[in-house]
């Protein structure tokens, strides 16, 4: 039951997007995400998909992989598309039955806001699946720097974010072994309704809250034995450095942009 | 003195130790002395003060009476805290709850990051100290798929890099199987062997306090036996007392001896009990 849990989704490889500087990586993200929030009709749509569909292509990742991360998404996206059919205001009547009408307009609105969402999990799943999780936080830790001169705590989050990757996995096995020693003495963690399946947890997380306490305790001993003293005047063993990769990456977002301003301008 | 604690990795003096609020020391008026290059064992059953000494080594724990120097240096001092923990290196018991993080190389280099070595230094470094301890292939690897000897190896490969003069490990084989267990002892002995590094090993098994070049027997918090492993383990009433064992083969040398076969006493290895019984067979 817990074994098939996955770390992450990473999605190992050595193509350009996989090389890129994380930090890049994650503003560029971010970028793709807005571009795509500007757009408002379906041709903008396929631009975006045309580039996605590029950034998979360069990067080796079946496209396969990023319809699967849709498939938990399913009701989410029924429902805003529901939703926004439902309670869009429009002139253009198309359909009007008692009190419902259905407007062109609302089923426009529908169509995008569901568009819209379908990208930008799309557009993170490359993230998440070109980027390990060590290189994600490293990127966060050195994009909030800045930030720390107004007392955030940067170094100490992206620390947290570290050992709590390391420690999903120890976790999940103390877990599996607990719920097997509880089940051979006759624990039942399967049958009953929801409310009986969630009270067999308790002698499951209890056990498992009590040593994750000592866990970090020994963590903390063994850190301090290590001279950790926080983050002032720490090194890292990788450094992250901008290549050209990272210029050419830039360009091509840019470029993305200019497209759908000008599609938008030309056809908006 | 002073000159005495040039040649020193470790030194205590009266030193003891009370817990917060215990009625009682867990170390108390503890004497003993690591050389440079030295392999010391301290032995103890559960409860011994055995594992509070270690972290008095580390300036983890300050004594509340005596002193401890590390390399001349007294862990009183709270500039020279770093220092000490630089000098002196610990490995802890459990191997999962001292992988700090995710990666092998990264782990290895968490110390080196937290001093501030420059990066190129500290690539060198890393690399140094896995090719060490033998597991330069694990570089890249997710520490949870290592055995339990391979994670106390990468724990060890943390230490090294540091450049210690000497590495104190507190039980770190004791949550090990025997062939972890293997692993990690031959490594700590090359390291001791080959680059000179003083050990102090703490543990409850007598086959590898048999290795050592000292032996000291905790007991109370009281240091009650100290000397070669010959010397202590020859004496067995007196280890046995102490609530340990002593190494397999020193235990049979003393049965034969019951029954009137003429081995020495002091036998520690399975090849010296093999030797003695050449000898015997010869004699008859």
């Amino acid at each position: 039951m817990l074994g098939d849990i996955t770390l992450g989704q990473y999605y190992p490889g050595n193509s350009p997007v996989h090389r890129m500087d994380p930090r890049s990586k994650l503003l560029l993200t971010i970028a793709y995400i807005v571009g795509v929030f500007l757009i408002s009709n379906l041709p903008g749509y396929l631009l975006a998909l045309g580039f996605l569909w590029i950034v998979v292509r360069v990067s080796g990742i079946r496209f396969s992989y990023l319809l699967r991360g849709l498939k938990p998404l399913r009701f989410i996206l029924l429902f805003t598309f529901i939703l926004n059919v439902l309670f869009s205001q429009g002139t253009t009547t198309l359909l009007s039955i008692a009190f419902f009408r259905l407007t062109r307009e609302g089923l426009e609105n529908a169509v995008y806001f569901s568009l819209r969402l379908v990208f930008l999990v799309m557009g993170t799943s490359v993230l998440t699946l070109t980027t390990s999780p060590v290189q994600l936080t490293d990127a966060l830790e050195h994009l909030m720097h800045p930030l720390a001169c107004f007392g955030f705590p940067a170094h100490e989050l992206a620390m947290m974010m570290t050992i709590a990757l390391r420690f999903i996995p120890t976790l999940l096995e103390e877990a599996d072994k607990i719920q097997k020693a509880q089940m051979a003495r006759g624990a039942d963690f399967e049958s009953g309704n929801l409310l009986a399946r969630a009270r067999a947890m308790i002698p499951l997380l209890v056990p498992l809250f009590v040593s994750s306490f000592r866990r970090a305790n020994d963590l903390a001993m063994a850190m301090e034995a290590r001279c950790y003293r926080g983050g002032e005047h720490r090194t890292r063993l990788r450094e992250l450095r901008y290549t050209r990769l990272d210029l050419y990456a830039l360009l091509c977002m840019v470029a993305f942009f200019v497209l759908i301003i000008a599609e938008g301008m030309l056809l908006g | 003195m002073v000159n005495q604690q040039a040649e020193s990795r470790i030194i205590t003096d009266g030193l003891s130790y009370r817990y917060p609020e215990a009625e009682r020391d867990a170390v108390s008026n503890v004497a003993l002395h690591v050389r440079a290059g030295e392999f010391v064992c301290i032995l103890g059953h559960n409860g011994s003060g055995k594992s509070t000494l270690a972290k008095l080594f580390n300036a983890l724990y300050v004594p509340t009476e005596g002193t401890v120097w590390v390399c001349g240096m007294d862990t009183k001092d709270d500039d020279l805290v770093f220092d000490i923990r630089q000098h002196a290196g610990m490995v802890f018991q459990n191997p999962d709850n001292q992988i700090v993080a995710t990666v092998v190389e990264e782990d290895v280099a968490f110390g080196l990051e937290n001093n501030g070595v420059p990066p190129q230094e500290i690539r060198v470094r890393v690399d140094e100290a896995l090719a060490a301890v033998g597991i330069k292939d694990k570089a890249k690897k997710a520490p949870h798929m290592l055995s339990g000897g391979q994670k106390q190896r990468v724990a060890i490969a943390g230490v090294m890099a540091m450049r210690p003069s000497v590495i104190i490990l507190d039980e770190s084989t004791a949550m090990l199987d025997p062939s972890g267990r293997q692993e990690v002892l031959s490594t700590v002995r090359r390291l001791n062997q080959e680059e000179g590094i003083s050990i102090v090993l703490i543990t409850h098994y007598m086959v590898e306090a048999a290795q050592a070049d000292m032996i000291y027997v905790m007991d109370d918090g009281k240091i009650a036996m100290s000397g070669t492993p010959r010397q202590v383990f020859s004496k067995i009433d007196e280890v046995r007392a102490l609530g340990l064992d002593v190494p397999p083969m020193t235990a049979m040398a003393q049965t034969l001896r019951s029954a009137g076969l003429a081995v020495r006493a002091d036998v520690l290895t399975v090849d010296e009990m093999v030797e003695e019984v050449c000898r015997l067979q010869q004699k008859g």
